[in-house]
């Protein structure tokens, strides 16, 4: 068991190794001369090339690669020229409010497509397999700029039941002590209700609109690994020794049917940090993904290239991490071992 | 897929294809609804400066902000331009972007795979390891470093939503010429005097074609959804060009005041255009490889 995920985690070293090298091959093919950019607009081709030396881009590419390697070590992922900060600074900054909202989003979506898959997959063909299906179809279609937009009009504009998009809280509010980042996990550390339904109520919204668009693909497998859990031998022995209906679909057909479902969820998680960028533009969510969009629109590269490998850094982990939880649900794989 | 021991030699349906297209069709009515909105998509996009009713482009701020009326169905925007006007002419360009993006991936990712699984080897790894690389980043986040790197055009959109779903022809493409590497067509393709690379071309990549066709289908919706959505966040599309993600940002900002109609139409006409292709790429899924279905 242990050295199956040991192997597993050397597995995911090759992944790591390829968005680096990308990452850097994107560095390398940005638009603009980073030479001249630092030179200024005065100067001379002299000056720019002593710049160019300077900043190492007059070597080869191999030697440059060491360098950003040696850089990133350090964890220096280069300045932003629109905050002046250093890139890993803002990042480390807006990381964690992209992920709680990543996080709220999964959990939303899966406690919703879970039971509405399996309902699907026990009623085959009743109205609430019809809804599944409505769902899994329109869920991928719809863009999630789009729904955002929509359900800020709804529930801000005539209902009046939203806050209004303005980030992760209002103005008026105060943001709780910085232990883990998480609004809704420090508010709760500074035993502070109405603070932590404030961040809740401002995170509603843009959670709904993340897990509307992962609905489809979890419900989706849901029901087609349920469908053929449900008529193998095992569940039929369990149904002919007269176990309980919720108990063979609970605790037998469900258990093996979240084996493909887990393997979806690389996919998801795909989706979910894509999708992160545009939803956190929607409502003003200071997140890393709004970041990079407005490190784009001025131009500042250094952000974005600095975003574009924390995303794949962290899909890479998650990967990971989804790899090794298969090994806890599922004996078998280890037994293979 | 490779449940079948020998792989059969032509994978062109065995079933009467008239008869199981009208199955299909009349089947789910649905289907038949999204053929149709399909086919006006289509012809929106090949005749939209015709048909539009008001020039795109022309600013009027006299009627700025107005809400949907009989003069303007869809309402006008901050400068007092029609939005159906522009929704209808801004077809072309998106349909135009995901199909120049998924014709490269397929072009690319189906040559590729396809010579990977065909020959093994070196060349396999090297393209298998290409492809899990792209796959190893969130495939948006990717194409935005891209359109980053290679610089804010509208070439380079095309082009990073080509790369991110080369991954989807490749894996495709090398499957099903792996299968086939040794069958008994093949086989005797090379017996009777055919180059490697003539069997492949000649002989294994037609038989690829179905399901090839099929991540086509299937891949469409979602390339219209990642141009829109570059070109929402303000990559590629600059204004004043009408285009459904960029009129969706533009509207963004009246949405808390009221003014929904200057983002909410063109965002529907989006999910209208994606939500048609991927109930048709389920139909011809359906149509050409019944055994994916779920």
């Amino acid at each position: 068991m242990m050295r199956l995920a040991l192997f597993r985690i050397a597995g995911a070293v090759p992944n790591l190794l390829g968005v680096i090298v990308i990452t850097f091959l994107l560095t390398r093919a940005l638009p603009g001369d980073p030479a001249a950019y630092f030179a200024g607009l005065a100067a001379t081709p002299e000056a720019i090339e002593q710049i160019r030396a300077q900043l190492g881009l007059d070597r080869s590419l191999p030697v440059q690669f060491v360098a950003y390697l040696r850089d990133l070590l350090r964890g220096d992922l280069g300045q932003s020229l629109s905050t002046g900060q250093s890139v890993a600074a803002e990042i480390a900054a807006r990381l964690p409010a992209s992920i709680e909202l990543t996080l709220v989003a999964l959990a939303l979506a899966v406690v919703i497509a879970l039971p509405l898959g399996v309902a699907a997959a026990v009623r085959q063909g009743s109205w609430i397999d019809q809804l599944a299906r409505i769902v899994t179809t329109a869920g991928v279609s719809l863009p999630v700029f789009f729904t955002g937009l929509l359900l800020t009009w709804l529930f801000y504009f005539i209902l009046g039941w939203a806050p209004s998009p303005i980030g992760r809280l209002d103005p008026s509010f105060s943001p709780p002590t910085a232990y883990t980042g998480f609004y809704l996990v420090d508010a709760l550390l500074d035993r502070d209700l109405e603070l932590w339904w404030a961040c809740a109520r401002q995170l509603i919204m843009p959670a709904i609109t993340m897990a509307l668009f992962v609905l489809a693909p979890i419900t989706r497998m849901t029901r087609a690994s349920m469908l053929s859990v449900l008529t193998s031998d095992f569940v039929r022995t369990a149904r002919a020794l007269g176990l309980r209906s919720p108990t063979v679909l609970v605790r037998y057909a469900l258990r093996n049917a979240l084996l493909p479902v887990v393997t979806t969820l690389g996919m998801v998680f795909s989706f979910l940090l894509g999708s992160n960028v545009l939803v956190e533009k929607v409502f003003a969510w200071p997140g890393i993904g709004s970041f990079a969009i407005e490190s784009l629109t001025a131009s500042d590269y250094a952000p974005v290239q600095g975003f574009v490998l924390t995303m794949g850094v962290l899909y890479v982990l998650l990967n990971l991490l989804i790899d090794l939880a298969y090994l806890l649900i599922d004996p078998r794989v280890a037994m293979q071992a | 897929m490779s449940a079948l021991p020998t792989p059969a030699p032509a994978a062109r349906p065995a079933v009467p294809r008239g008869g199981h297209l009208r199955h299909v069709l009349t089947e789910n009515p649905v289907t038949l609804v999204a053929a149709a909105l399909f086919a006006a998509l289509v012809l929106i996009a090949l005749f939209g400066p015709w048909i539009a009713p008001y020039d795109p482009l022309a600013t009027a701020p006299s009627i700025a902000l107005q809400p949907p009326s009989a003069a303007h169905w869809f309402g006008t925007d901050a400068l007092g331009r029609d939005i159906l006007s522009r929704c209808i002419v801004a077809a072309r360009l998106d349909l135009g972007l995901a199909v120049a993006a998924v014709a490269l991936s397929f072009v690319i990712g189906a040559t590729l795979g396809a010579a990977a699984g065909f020959f093994g080897g070196w060349l396999d790894r090297i393209v298998s390891r290409a492809a899990d690389t792209i796959m190893a980043f969130p495939l948006f986040v990717l194409a935005m470093g891209i359109v980053a790197a290679l610089g804010n055009t509208l070439a380079n959109i095309v082009i990073a939503t080509a790369i991110i779903n080369l991954p989807f022809y490749i894996r495709v493409a090398r499957a099903e010429a792996n299968v086939r590497r040794s069958a008994g067509f093949v086989e005797s393709a090379r017996l009777a005097g055919n180059s490697e690379w003539g069997v492949l071309m000649r002989h294994v990549f037609p038989n690829l074609l179905p399901p090839i066709a099929v991540q086509v289908s299937l891949n469409m919706g979602w390339a219209i959804l990642n141009a829109a959505g570059l070109s929402f966040i303000g990559l590629g599309v600059r204004p004043p060009t009408p285009e459904w993600g960029i009129m969706v940002a533009e509207g963004a900002q009246f949405i808390v005041s009221g003014e929904w109609w200057v983002a909410l139409f063109p965002g529907a006409v989006l999910m209208l255009a994606v939500f048609s292709f991927n109930l048709l790429g389920d139909a011809l899924r359906d149509l050409l490889d019944p055994r994916r279905r779920t």
